[in-house]
């Protein structure tokens, strides 16, 4: 039996960035990288299926990136994931989720998971894409914004609840296998102990290439997109009226807008 | 290709107000293109066709009945909700139908269950949580946020004769102006599915507060560091006389009720008129649920936090130095 979890390692932007010359991208020297928020949910789920699973379970944490993307899938090993796997080519710049979800869906067919889970969204970017379109590709029934799952390896269906808009749920039966993503707050990551970051180091990362997945380097990067990136923009500063001074001052200021909504003179 | 299809949003028998935003952000762009002189008024490419998928989909026609909508189209399908597969086979089989060269949808919990794998597998242009729809030098371009909203990221889709935009929720201005529209129909082929909807369930209040009522709240976010902090910040919020409420990551880590959540899967603030943020850094789903407030004052330490894009009043500073300084005047 076997979980396949695909992770993202995502950006934020030092306090002070540039753009890239070209105008696309932000200059990588300004990013911090760290693995996405939900993916640490999704991962804690697969390790928690496996824990309570009576057969023994795999669970696989596959994401596609450079080198230092091992960061974070050593960050997976820590926290329970049993092997990683990267998968990169320099043709790989430049795809768009539809893209990654192509190599991630040639991983899938590759080692034959039983359930795939990715999370809802990736922090920095927000598609909310990558997981769905990897179903897509591979023909396999999905459902996005899983809030609660009760699933067990081998179970021929699984029953989720999707978190709606408004604070509704709704309770859903999926066939298995299936891609389901994940919505953080499902359950309660745990920390990884210095014993399993030790062991974590230890281990060894697979990587796999294009053509060990059997594609083309013009099934990635933006041959192999639904979208290019034409230009990235600084949008115009926030509307907010500063309220400069001390906190006390500061303080003071926001009190008088509360009384003034309050209708009690300051 | 020919012209704009819009795919309406419904649940449990409502219409989503989105789905009339969708309709205004079409209505806009072809009018954008009919000022600009790149089209002709009556240019097929710019007309307007809104679809509905439900199970008695008639009963949607009166509420999508605006002006700028050119055609209605009623898709009955077999399941009363939405279906990933019904959904997906649906749209698929409009689209080679119609074959439109843009197809507006909403960024929504649903289409995060279809639109991607429908594009993936269809091959067509792509980008979600769109917010600006525009053309340039003749080729079609979404703008979108990325790394955390901080920049605006503008995509554009070459040799995509068809491209799906996901739009985001609360920034097309709906028509409000009636209209009565030519209404057509449209029988997608049967398909088996994978998923079977069940009940819905409403997340129970754990306590008696309800968000989308209160007038005045002060919400905390990440930036409380801690839980041992909640009470701190619940007193505060009964000195001035605010409902405590949260961002998505205090409701998840447990340290106050979801019902307490503000935001795009927790509450709306509705009548809210004045909204204090301590600690929230903005994420989009939580503006969702609060932008619209008309006074809003954001206290963050970091001055880049994108809560200070919606904020009237925003104060940079440690939101513990501040809340204890506002304490004294309550």
């Amino acid at each position: 039996m076997k979980i396949l979890v695909a992770v993202k390692q995502v950006s934020t932007l030092e306090e002070d960035f540039e753009i890239r010359a070209d105008g696309r991208d932000i200059d990588p020297d300004f990013l911090i990288h760290d693995l996405n928020e939900w993916d640490d949910f999704s991962l804690e789920e697969a390790v928690k299926i496996k824990e309570a699973a009576g057969a023994p379970v795999e669970v696989l944490a596959v994401s596609v990136g450079p080198d230092e993307v091992d960061e974070s899938l050593r960050k997976c090993l820590a926290k329970g994931a049993d092997r990683a796997l990267r998968i990169w080519d320099d043709a790989v710049l430049g795809s768009d989720p539809i893209a990654i979800a192509r190599i991630l869906a040639a991983v899938a067919r590759r080692e034959q998971p039983d359930m795939l889970f990715a999370g809802v969204q990736s922090s920095d970017q927000a598609f909310a894409s990558t997981g769905i379109a990897t179903a897509g590709f591979l023909g396999w029934p999905h459902a996005a914004v899983v809030a609660n799952l009760r699933y067990a390896p081998g179970d021929k269906t699984a029953v989720l609840r999707r978190e709606l808009e408004g604070g509704v749920l709704q309770e859903v039966t999926i066939q298995c296998p299936a891609v389901l993503t994940i919505q953080a707050g499902i359950n309660t990551p745990r920390y990884a102990s210095l014993r399993s970051i030790k062991q974590a180091a230890a281990k060894t990362i697979e990587v796999l290439s294009l053509s060990d997945l059997n594609l083309a380097t013009t099934d990635v990067g933006e041959a192999g997109s639904l979208s290019r990136v034409r230009r990235m923009l600084v949008p115009p500063k926030s509307r907010a009226a500063l309220i400069e001074g001390s906190a006390a001052e500061q303080a003071r200021k926001l009190a008088d807008i509360i009384r003034e909504f309050k209708g009690v003179a300051p | 290709m020919s012209g704009i299809l819009v795919i309406a949003e419904q649940r449990r028998g409502q219409l989503r107000p989105v789905s009339l935003e969708l309709i205004g952000a079409a209505t806009g762009f072809a009018a954008a293109q009919r000022a600009a002189g790149a089209a002709a008024p009556d240019d097929a490419d710019l007309r307007v066709a809104v679809a509905v998928l439900a199970k008695d989909p008639a009963a949607f026609v009166p509420a999508l009945s605006v002006s700028g909508v050119d055609e209605i189209v009623t898709v009955p399908v077999a399941t009363p909700e939405f279906d990933p597969d019904t959904f997906e086979s649906a749209i698929a089989a409009l689209i080679d139908a119609r074959r439109p060269g843009l197809v507006l949808i909403a960024h929504s919990v649903d289409s995060f269950g279809y639109a991607a794998a429908l594009a993936a597998a269809r091959g067509f242009g792509f980008a979600t949580d769109v917010f600006k729809i525009e053309r340039i030098d003749g080729a079609l371009v979404a703008t979108r946020g990325g790394y955390g909203q901080k920049v605006n990221v503008e995509v554009d889709f070459p040799g995509r004769d068809t491209v799906v935009l996901a739009v985001r929720a609360n920034t097309f201005k709906p028509p409000d102006t009636p209209a009565a529209p030519l209404v057509t129909s449209f029988t997608p082929p049967a398909v088996s599915t994978r998923t079977v909807g069940g009940e819905f369930v409403e997340i129970a209040a754990a306590d008696a507060v309800d968000m989308t009522t209160a007038e005045f709240i002060l919400s905390i976010g990440r930036g409380i560091g801690e839980e041992s902090k909640i009470p701190e910040f619940r007193a505060l919020a009964d000195a001035v006389g605010a409902t405590l409420g949260c961002s998505r990551p205090i409701a998840d880590a447990g340290w106050l009720p979801k019902s307490r959540q503000v935001g795009q899967s927790g509450k709306t603030a509705s009548a809210c008129k004045l909204y204090i943020a301590m600690g929230v850094s903005g994420a989009i789903q939580h503006l969702a649920g609060m932008k619209h407030v008309s006074t809003i004052v954001a206290v963050n330490s970091d001055a880049e936090a994108s809560i200070f894009g919606v904020a009237t009043y925003g104060i940079v500073g440690d939101i513990f130095d501040i809340a204890a300084e506002l304490r004294r005047h309550f």
